[in-house]
């Protein structure tokens, strides 16, 4: 497998570095599948489909679009009418089910963890059931408490003692127990709430970086997708394969009304998280030291406004021309005075649209870039953003 | 009091045939037997009927006609039809501790959260690996409570054995009663409540050793809940 | 069966008797506990000391708490009152446990709402937490009425009137008609009970049947 081609090589998103020593297992490959219930609905409707191993495949789509049917007729929880699907070349319904599910991490939504069991012992199931013994099986059940992020301590607790995100975690890390090439993973972070839910994405965006799975991801939320799919497959009422493609062709050219109106209204602001940041030419800022008196925060001022930071040149926020006025010269600067920031633009991951965002969301105008380490860099205007975006446009960067 | 203590502190009843111990013995006896023969038949049919799901609706009525069944109604014609022995006794007790022994069973085990069953089976347990591994271990709370329940009624009407000529603490109960003894009447019965009360306490701690401290409510230690 | 149209007139005596013993226990054991029930929903104190109690007097068994009773009350020993207090008793015990998880289960959104437009708290628990309730409650009830009439025919053994009556007759006569007899019109009294609490249930909770 090659790396992405250079049209969509920024990753606006944080994306996985995928290493290139990753082995070719876990190609999945859906030939002419259908599944048709028992009530005669059909859930999907002759699906082909081949996930790339090593890459994370999202299938998303409405409620009843067949994602979900999809993904788990892939380890057999539903077994499919007709068609065939395939797992590095074997047709699934050639294995057992019991053994095959042991071969494929599987990680649903709620974790579903088994409640009498501590977490160290979930972790170890699959270890246990593929006839490990104990020992081992608890040993490898603490490296993964380390890989998913969890202190070692928590391994003696049980389920009910977790919060909702930490349970996801010590799903992923029993799906990952035997280290199985493929991942199945069923609306893993729907039920936890949106801060806890992007913390999930991000660590197993780096997850992935390390493990490079084969990651078959179900959701209905349009944002999971696009930042955690390489490649998106876009699913319609009634089962059928809307666009199978990458985020970034999914988001500049949708295959059809619904699947427009699927990626929804702002495709072309979101689009601009695909493209690198790299040619910003960032403005200068002359940032005040909290702690500075506020006579020399008045001389620092530009255009009414300044930059504050900490001992470590970290931005902390905004002194205003209005705010300084009512305040004794001799008084020093700390929090009281700073206005909020807005979002900080990371020069060495950011992307066009968290470069915009930086701009437009800062109380001055002017967004406030930071490097890799979140030390001040400079400035940036959503101008010189839309100059950029120009620019590879004319370069041909951004697909028309 | 007198009346309910005479009999029973007098140090005369609490040896030799027919004393104390040899009825407690033969009472607790019955009631271990019953519960065994109840458990091993009503259990493994609620246990199936919870994992597969079907045959709940005849399994919950069933239940419901045997628990309607008068049990001195059960004993009495067995006794007729088989003769004075153990089988009667030991026959209308089962019959009486079944019911909540087997509803203890479907209801815990068809009560295991659906993700939870969903995730074994996709871990790739087997369906044997599925009822033993997780469903039964998720359901004790409710099954010991069937047998708590079911070893609770049987201690309580395990007197009726000594109704159709056997042993234990019943015993006592229907001698005193011929007698018009009532503080021996008196004395068997409280008995038998103090025997009640024993095996619900040690059966309270049995469960404590059972079911999984995974499975106690949550007294929130750390980490928020769902 | 002939021998069933020949004693038409004591197995009506006996079901009367019968009825009588395991009806009145469940419906003085609703009175009692619902104020009990509610008491133990509002305070927690209240709430530990009468779920202790009650669950100590339904480990007590009813056979052994209708022979005792006598010593502790001063009533004759085969009076009927014996079996229709230990029922009680018995009942209570049961039904407090079940309002009181019924009570506290009541959205606590609907009980402000009652606040909120003018309820005081007496009529709040009659005209809205009450009938709340009410599914729970008639639950607890059908098991107390089930094993009522079945420990009603226990009772026999020690000289109670009732169904029991032909169990003990049957027995001795060895005739096993009687018994029969005896079950079947148990069974039947059992169903016909539950089938009118259930009944009762609906009628009175008409909201638990709309919509799906």
């Amino acid at each position: 497998m090659v790396e992405r081609s250079a049209v969509v090589s920024g990753r606006g998103y944080c994306r996985p570095h995928y290493r290139d020593d990753r082995k070719d297992l876990g190609v999945i490959e859906f030939q002419a599948v259908t599944k048709r219930f028992d009530d005669g609905t059909v859930a999907v409707d002759e699906l082909d489909l081949t996930v790339d191993p090593g890459r994370i495949t999202v299938f998303v789509g409405p409620s009843g679009c067949g994602k979900t049917t999809s993904l788990r007729m892939i380890n057999r929880m539903i077994d499919l009418t007709s068609g065939s699907i395939l797992v590095d070349g074997k047709d699934v319904r050639q294995s057992d089910p019991p053994l095959l599910r042991r071969g494929i991490g599987y990680v649903i939504q709620q974790a579903g963890l088994f409640p009498h069991r501590t977490v160290l012992d979930n972790i170890a199931t699959v270890p246990v059931l593929a006839g490990w013994g104990r020992a081992k099986a608890r040993k490898r059940a603490e490296e993964l408490l380390e890989t998913v992020g969890l202190p070692a301590a928590m391994g003696r607790r049980y389920p009910a003692q977790l919060s909702g995100g930490q349970q996801q975690r010590v799903g992923v890390a029993r799906a990952l127990a035997v280290d199985p090439p493929v991942l199945l993973m069923d609306e893993p972070f729907s039920a936890v709430d949106p801060v806890v839910r992007e913390g999930l994405q991000d660590e197993l965006l780096r997850l992935q970086g390390e493990l490079g799975k084969t990651i078959v991801f179900v959701t209905h939320d349009i944002d999971e997708a696009i930042k955690l799919g390489d490649k998106v497959a876009v699913f319609r009422t009634g089962g059928i394969l809307a666009q199978y493609d990458t985020p970034a062709e999914l988001l500049a050219r949708p295959a059809d009304d619904f699947v427009t109106n699927f990626v929804g209204r702002d495709r072309g602001y979101r689009a601009l998280g695909f493209l690198t940041a790299g040619g910003l030419s960032l403005g200068e800022l002359a940032p005040v030291k909290v702690g500075a008196t506020v006579a020399e925060a008045r001389q620092a001022l530009r255009d009414g406004w300044a930059v504050v930071v900490d001992e470590r040149n970290h931005p902390c926020g905004w002194l205003s021309a209005d705010r300084l006025s009512s305040v004794d010269e001799s008084a020093t600067v700390d929090a009281d005075l700073l206005l909020a920031g807005g979002s900080l633009y990371d020069t060495e991951h950011g992307s066009l649209r968290s470069a915009l965002d930086a701009a437009l969301s800062s109380p001055s105008a002017l967004g406030v870039a930071v490097d890799g380490q979140g030390v001040l860099a400079g400035s940036i205007t959503a101008d010189e953003v839309l100059r950029a975006l120009a620019a590879a446009r004319t370069a041909g960067e951004v697909p028309q | 009091m007198n009346l309910l203590t005479s009999w029973l502190f007098d140090p005369t009843n609490w040896s030799g045939t027919g004393g104390i111990p040899q009825r407690l013995v033969e009472h607790l006896w019955y009631t271990a037997l019953a519960l065994a023969i109840a458990i091993v038949i009503g259990f493994p049919l609620g246990a199936l009927v919870g994992h597969t799901k079907r045959g709940g609706f005849v399994l919950v009525g069933a239940a419901n006609v045997l628990r309607a069944l008068p049990t001195v109604g059960v004993l009495t014609l067995v006794v007729l039809l088989a003769g004075i022995g153990l089988v009667p006794p030991i026959a209308a007790l089962t019959l009486l501790a079944i019911p909540p022994i087997m509803a203890g069973a479907y209801a815990g085990i068809q009560a295991v959260e659906p993700v939870v069953v969903d995730a074994a089976r996709g871990v790739g347990m087997t369906e044997r690996e599925v009822l033993f591994q997780v469903e039964i271990p998720n359901a004790m709370p409710l099954i010991f409570g069937g047998v708590r329940s079911a070893a609770l009624q049987v201690v309580a009407t395990a007197t009726i054995a000594a109704y159709v000529g056997l042993g234990g603490l019943g015993r006592y109960v229907f001698d005193g009663l011929a007698l018009h003894d009532y503080p021996q009447m008196a004395g068997g019965a409280i008995l038998v409540a103090v025997l009640a009360v024993l095996v619900e306490l040690v059966l309270t701690g049995v469960q404590r050793l059972v079911v999984s401290p995974g499975l106690r409510p949550v007294r929130t230690s750390g980490g928020t809940q769902r | 069966m002939t021998w069933v149209f020949d004693h038409l007139g004591l197995l009506g005596d006996l079901t009367v008797t019968h009825v009588y013993l395991s009806v009145l226990p469940v419906v003085l054991g609703l009175i009692i506990a619902i104020p009990l029930g509610w008491a133990a929903s509002r305070w927690r104190p209240a709430r530990a000391f009468l779920l202790t109690v009650s669950g100590l007097l339904y480990t007590i068994p009813s056979l052994a708490l209708i022979v005792i009773l006598p010593a502790i009350i001063s009533t004759k020993t085969l009076d009927p009152v014996n079996v229709i207090i230990t029922l009680t008793v018995y009942t209570i015990a049961l039904l407090v446990r079940s309002i009181a998880d019924a009570l506290s289960a009541v959205p606590p959104t609907i009980v402000a709402a009652a606040t909120a437009i003018g309820y005081r708290p007496f009529k709040r628990f009659l005209g809205v937490e009450f009938p709340l309730a009410i599914p729970v409650v008639v639950a607890g009830l059908r098991v107390a009425m089930v094993s009522n009439i079945s420990l009603v025919s226990v009772g026999a053994l020690i000289g109670i009137a009732g169904y029991g009556q032909l169990f003990t007759n049957g027995f001795q006569l060895q005739f096993v008609t009687e018994i029969v007899t005896g079950i079947v019109a148990t069974l039947l009294l059992a169903l016909v009970a539950d089938l009118v609490l259930q009944l009762i249930g609906r009628l009175v909770t008409p909201w638990t049947r709309v919509g799906r």
